[in-house]
């Protein structure tokens, strides 16, 4: 059967998979510095998730009041629970100031202070003077920010010349000897397998939000890089962590920004109390988003929620006023209007906290460079992969990304990526034959796929899985709770031996990819809900009802799970880089998180 | 005497019936455009008897419960489901949206699904874009500018001048404009259609861009710019409300303006 299948070879000096927010940043730089550059990517690039990101990107620039780079680092610690590796942090918050005024140089189009700077807002977590006063740090192009910020990537990359692979599916690494030589792809539209040969590849895959059943996510987020690399015999790192977003629409899961917060909207409860008060007294609605996620879940919990079955809460930003909502917040005027049936100015928005978000992901480095534990090396790099986005842990978020941080990183880490590929590889330098066992387990990775025979549909294993993540690795975690959720998940992921891909074209087939995504999706929430088993304290986004403290002496450590091919989980440990890039700054010893 | 006739596989066939499931008292039925390119067969059109009370609001929501309930061969683009990502745009009820953000309640009747119009089709609801997307890049929709943007800070531009931007920079690249545009029909070779013009127009609205005259310049042709005849269908279409007309129409303004 493997021979069947066409295949057309190419050769790069570096190949991104994924065209996000950080995959374009870096193909665009990577093609700028001479390099040869592929950029391959299942949806066309303005498609990618990025676009949906409302709120901001967070940078110091000080454009709306006082503002350092240090208040920022400090600021991602906390937010991060102290699990945050503080070199990566202090790279990125120092780089964000100049990585942010390369953007609007690109032409995103930015708001506007009255002096013509960048406008920026408050967001969560985000102080001045370490803790002490709310920052305006967001730079934001009304609440389309990511729209704004991916298409003119998309443009720059155009101008740059860039060579894309639109609506290619990505389907495994080509390893050899520990190595990473390059890519294969399935293009959609011809069904063909394109098989690239690269002195680097780079992950820029996203995450795997739709493990879930109700996420913010896009149907395409299903974390195919981190899913590659699980095949590829190397870990994942603190995928325990996932972020629940304070604000999807009750209902549709469609997100709506921190930001409405940022410009003074507030949560209220069923007694219409504005309850965030007693849970964070300074900070409010904009404590960090794992703080605000709990207390509605508690308030919830205690039988305050507001509806009919008393399940949500409302978000309310009538008082804003008209001009407010129509400068700042049009987009998420438009999403209540067409997804809660809710005028934005004369009623509240019902929410929920809704899956948005993996902290975890493919360790790296602050370069981009995938890193492993080999030989009780914690930071051994793997050659020829990096990676870079949602997708990487470099971990400048720990625990709990605080919000603007992540349009913030793919920036940022994308730009990293492009400067180490100039450094670390020659233009146009010779490549070493593969041989064709080198690309042989990806071939028979997508054969067993395609000729899955079985009587159970992929969209029924699918569903089982996100219901189960969605009541086993919630906002609150229990031992017990995760137990049963991994025992459900072990079935799940044996029901995948009975799948059935219906579809046996090769032309344009969704069934088989969303099999792939499938397999992909399982193999990374069994790496989540162990971890959340595993890990017995309550640190960031993983808040454990039976160990409800931060336990630093024991756990002030990175996750590593790899998965063999039933998906059963080993675990391993990194630690924290409790240090900085340079004298600038200091390190940020832990100490309680209260906002 | 010319002699129109189209070519036989574009003839649409009667398809499948499938039934709702038993048990099921309040359906719709969904009728959708089927082409399978390794058939050989034409295309034909498929009925889905869809249980409403177990299915969300939105055509998108009918199209997945169909795909994950009844026949998971139905292709189609989709993505972010929230309206901001434009893959999932196609003819619905005679006019193109997009699936994710048209509710079904809105729709009176049978629930009729086309691939959007005048393109190639790659398989039931997937179209070529490709040529779309090469006539947006035509338009070097980036910045272009002679004066060096200050080393370490952002280049200043006005709440006001930034405004002009309002209206432009949204467009999610979805194609229900162009697609529906009669002019674009007859002449997607050399018109470059809405789309793009609202495009190139983003960036000549915007003052930190010193390429206007070398934009005009590039439209300043029969075809490109001047087959629009403001039937303003893209602006009805737009699911994003936004008026690609207008913007034509200040493009030829400008156009006009700079005869002097």
């Amino acid at each position: 059967m493997t021979n069947a299948y066409k295949i057309i070879d190419h050769t790069y000096d570096v190949v991104i998979v994924g065209a996000g927010g950080a995959g374009l940043r870096a193909t665009l730089g990577m093609a700028a510095q001479g390099l040869s550059t592929a950029c391959i990517t299942k949806v066309f690039p303005t498609r990618s998730h990025t676009v949906a990101a409302q709120g901001g990107m967070s940078a110091s620039l000080g454009n709306m009041g006082e503002d350092h780079w240090n208040w920022h680092m400090y600021d991602t610690i906390k937010g991060s629970d102290w699990l945050g590796d503080q070199d990566a942090i202090e790279y990125m918050c120092r780089e964000a100031v100049p990585a942010v005024i390369e953007l609007e140089h690109f032409g995103v189009p930015f708001s506007r202070t009255e002096e013509g700077k960048i406008y920026q807002r408050p967001f969560g977590g985000m102080t001045t003077n370490f803790g002490e006063g709310t920052a305006q740090r967001t730079c934001a192009a009304a609440d389309r920010t990511g729209h704004a910020i991916l298409h003119t990537l998309y443009q720059q990359s155009l101008k740059h010349h860039a060579e894309f692979y639109i609506e290619h599916f990505a389907i495994d690494l080509i390893m050899v000897d520990g190595e990473c030589k390059g890519v294969i792809s399935l293009d959609l539209a011809t069904g063909e397998l394109h098989r690239y040969q690269a002195h680097t590849v780079v992950l820029a895959t996203g995450g795997c939000g739709r493990t879930y059943f109700s996420a913010t996510s896009a149907h395409t987020c299903t974390g195919d890089g981190n899913a590659m690399v699980l095949r590829a015999g190397l870990p994942l790192q603190d995928m325990e962590f996932v972020q629940f977003h304070p604000t999807g629409i009750y209902g549709a899961g469609v997100l709506i920004t921190e930001g409405v917060r940022g410009e003074g909207g507030y949560l209220t409860n069923n007694d219409g109390e504005r309850f965030m008060e007693r849970y964070a007294p300074n900070a409010k609605d904009l404590a960090s988003r794992d703080v605000v996620s709990r207390s509605m879940t508690m308030e919830i919990n205690g039988g305050r929620g507001v509806g009919p079955d008393n399940d949500h809460c409302f978000l309310n930003l009538m008082h804003l006023g008209n001009d407010v909502i129509e400068k700042r917040l049009p987009g998420i005027a438009e999403s209540a209007r067409i997804f809660a049936g809710v005028d934005v100015n004369k009623e509240p928005i019902p929410v929920l906290p809704t899956v948005h978000y993996n902290m975890g992901g493919i360790p790296t480095n602050y370069h981009g460079e995938v890193v492993t534990l080999k030989d009780g090396d914690p930071d051994t790099v793997v050659p020829g992969l990096m990676a870079i986005g949602e997708a990487a842990c470099v971990s400048v978020h720990g625990a709990n990304r605080l919000g603007s941080n992540s349009l913030l990183d793919i920036v940022v880490f994308g730009r990293a990526a492009a400067l180490r590929a100039a450094e670390t590889i020659k233009p146009g330098s010779a490549h070493k034959p593969l041989k064709p066992e080198d690309s042989a387990p990806a071939l028979d990775h997508l054969d067993r796929i395609r000729n899955a025979s079985g009587a159970t549909g992929t969209a029924q294993i699918r569903d089982t899985m996100q219901r189960t993540m969605q009541k086993h690795a919630a906002v609150f975690r229990t031992g017990e709770s995760l137990e049963q959720g991994l025992e459900k998940m072990r079935n799940v992921v044996d029901s995948f031996d009975d799948v059935r891909v219906e579809d046996k074209n090769l032309i344009w087939n969704t069934d088989l990819v969303e099999t792939l995504e499938l397999e992909n999706l399982l193999h990374q929430a069994q790496t989540i809900i162990y971890g959340a088993n595993n890990r017995p304290e309550s640190r960031g986004a993983h808040a454990r009802d039976d160990f409800e403290d931060r336990d630093d002496a024991n756990w002030m450590k990175h996750t590593l799970a790899w998965t063999d091919e039933r998906a059963n989980v080993t675990v391993d440990y990194r630690p924290v880089h409790m240090y900085t890039l340079t004298d600038d700054c200091e390190v940020i010893p832990p100490k309680k998180r209260v906002y | 005497m010319a002699e129109f006739r189209l070519p036989s596989n574009s003839i649409i066939g009667p398809g499948k019936h499938f039934p709702a499931p038993e048990g099921a008292t309040n359906t719709r039925t969904v009728k959708v455009y089927r082409y399978d390119p390794d058939s050989g067969k034409n295309p034909h059109i498929d009925s889905y008897e869809v249980d409403m009370d177990s299915c969300g609001p939105m055509v998108l929501d009918a199209i997945l419960k169909i795909k994950n309930e009844m026949d998971s061969t139905l292709t189609f683009r989709r993505s972010c489901r929230e309206g901001i990502c434009g893959s999932c745009a196609m003819n619905i009820d005679g006019g193109n949206t997009l699936a994710c953000t048209m509710a079904i309640a809105d729709i009176e009747g049978d629930i009729t699904i086309y691939p959007l119009p005048h393109q190639p089709v790659v398989k039931d609801l997937v179209s070529d874009l490709t040529n779309f997307y090469a006539q947006y890049a035509s338009v070097e929709p980036w910045i272009k500018s002679d004066t060096p943007a200050p080393p370490d800070r952002e280049r200043l531009q006005s709440p006001e001048d930034r405004e002009k931007l309002d209206g432009a920079y949204e467009c999610i690249l979805c194609a229900c404009c162009s697609t529906s545009c009669p002019s674009y029909w007859w002449n997607s070779d050399r018109f470059l259609g809405p789309a793009a013009l609202l495009a190139s127009y983003r960036w000549l609205a915007d003052t930190r861009d010193d390429a206007t005259g070398d934009r005009l310049d590039e439209l300043e042709d029969p075809f490109k710019l001047y087959r629009c005849h403001t039937i303003m269908n893209c602006a009805t279409v737009c699911p994003k409300g936004l008026n690609p007309a207008k913007a034509i129409a200040e493009t030829k303004k400008m156009l006009v303006q700079r005869r002097g």
